[in-house]
């Protein structure tokens, strides 16, 4: 049993982490220094989570486990990330749609989760859905003005959703440690949520799409070996070494 | 021995309002309302505690969960108790419950008004449509420029009137 809170929980790290740090990508390329700005700050706040979920879940595994342990020297096998947030950054709508699906998804399960009898969880939880409301109104509006705005934008949230809609099923699909909450039953209600935003952007619903999945079982797309590579690299080349 | 902790206690509040936030200066980490409690072990007298033997624990929580200046905040606060005497300092951080804006203080929001940031108007359960005020010229015909500011708690805005950007400590 705690085994699988122990996976459970650096599942929502790795998730938090790869996202933050694709985000951070975007540090000093925003398109405008506002937007810029706004990308790395959401970035902040999942780095922010991914710690909390780190030193959870090193306290909880004892011995020499640390936060920068989880974070720096686990394998990408190791790592439960979704899918769908190791998919590169590709132009600021492809940011913006992997931004909003998982935001809105995430707002969801973390409604869930702050009511969790795992006390530390839920603190956790409790505290980041105040920042995740901020990042689901942001990008919804960037989807609805990108969507919505020109026949260019509009190409480009089309090609976004051909990209990244096959990796949304995964969220849905409980990994075998995922025990804390039915994740099966979020589905409808953030396709409501999602088709509001869509219906708002004049962009179209996918149907029957194949959906990819693994990432919550370490088996990942060619992407994550090259994040982990970046991140981790100071660490695997001069181990321990600090600030 | 009570009364003495009592004075301990106030004492340790008092260098704690000397303890300013990294990124708003003006801002003593009170007048945020990121210290939560302040707990002396083993009720030693004053004494005791400023030369410290008893020990003490400081507990403080972030505003905003990725916040930066937290590490820097509590070695501050380390560093100002030592300078003041206190030799075993312990300082914990909690997430529960949530931080919120609404126990910024009043004198807090004052202050960031003077300093140029606009203050948090209303409570944090507020959805409303807000009207921001320029700490500058006091217009309210202002607008929002970008959600997310140049920290974590800050939201952009311009005023229509005299033409200047401005922070808004955003509801939280």
């Amino acid at each position: 049993m705690e085994n699988k809170l122990i996976d459970y929980i650096l599942s929502l790290a790795d998730t938090t982490l790869i996202l933050a740090q694709r985000n951070a990508e975007w540090c000093g390329h925003g398109p405008i220094l506002e937007q810029d700005i706004a990308i790395t700050n959401i970035s902040l706040d999942l780095i922010g989570q991914s710690r909390n979920f780190y030193q959870y879940a090193a306290n909880l595994i004892g011995g020499d486990a640390t936060e920068d342990s989880l974070a720096y020297l686990r394998k990408e096998r190791e790592f439960k990330n979704l899918l769908l947030v190791e998919q590169p950054n590709g132009d600021w709508g492809q940011t913006i749609l992997r931004q909003y699906l998982f935001s809105q998804f995430q707002y969801l399960l973390f409604e869930k989760l702050e009511h969790s009898k795992d006390e530390q969880l839920a603190a956790i939880t409790a505290k980041a859905l105040k920042e995740i409301k901020y990042h689901v109104r942001w990008s919804s509006e960037w989807v609805i003005r990108l969507g919505d705005g020109t026949a260019e934008s509009k190409t480009r949230m089309l090609k976004a959703i051909e990209e990244l809609w096959k990796y949304t099923g995964e969220m849905f699909v409980p990994g075998e440690y995922e025990k804390e909450i039915d994740v099966t039953v979020l589905k409808d209600e953030w396709l409501q949520k999602v088709k509001i935003i869509f219906d708002e952007a004049t962009l179209p619903l996918p149907e029957n799409v194949f959906m990819q999945t693994g990432g919550k079982e370490g088996v990942h797309t060619e992407h994550l070996g090259y994040i982990l590579t970046e991140l981790q690299y100071m660490q695997r080349a001069y181990p321990n070494s600090t600030w | 021995m009570v009364v003495d902790k009592k004075i301990a206690e106030q004492n340790i509040w008092q260098i704690l309002e000397t303890v300013c936030d990294p990124e708003v200066p003006v801002l003593s980490i009170l007048d945020l309302g990121i210290v939560r409690d302040v707990k002396i072990d083993n009720s030693p007298s004053t004494q005791d505690a400023v030369q410290g033997d008893g020990g003490i624990e400081i507990v403080i929580t972030p505003t905003y969960t990725g916040c930066p200046a937290m590490d820097m905040i509590t070695m501050d606060i380390k560093m100002r108790l030592l300078e003041n005497g206190y030799k075993k300092i312990k300082v914990t951080s909690v997430l529960s419950p949530a931080w919120t804006t609404d126990w910024m203080s009043e004198a807090g929001k004052q202050k960031l008004k003077a300093y140029g940031i606009a203050p948090p108007y209303t409570r944090s359960d507020d959805t409303g449509d807000l009207v921001i005020e320029c700490p500058q010229c006091k217009s309210t015909n202002t607008k929002l420029i970008s959600q997310f500011g140049s920290t974590a708690c800050k939201a952009l805005y311009q005023c229509n009137d005299c033409k200047e950007p401005f922070d808004y400590f955003k509801c939280h």
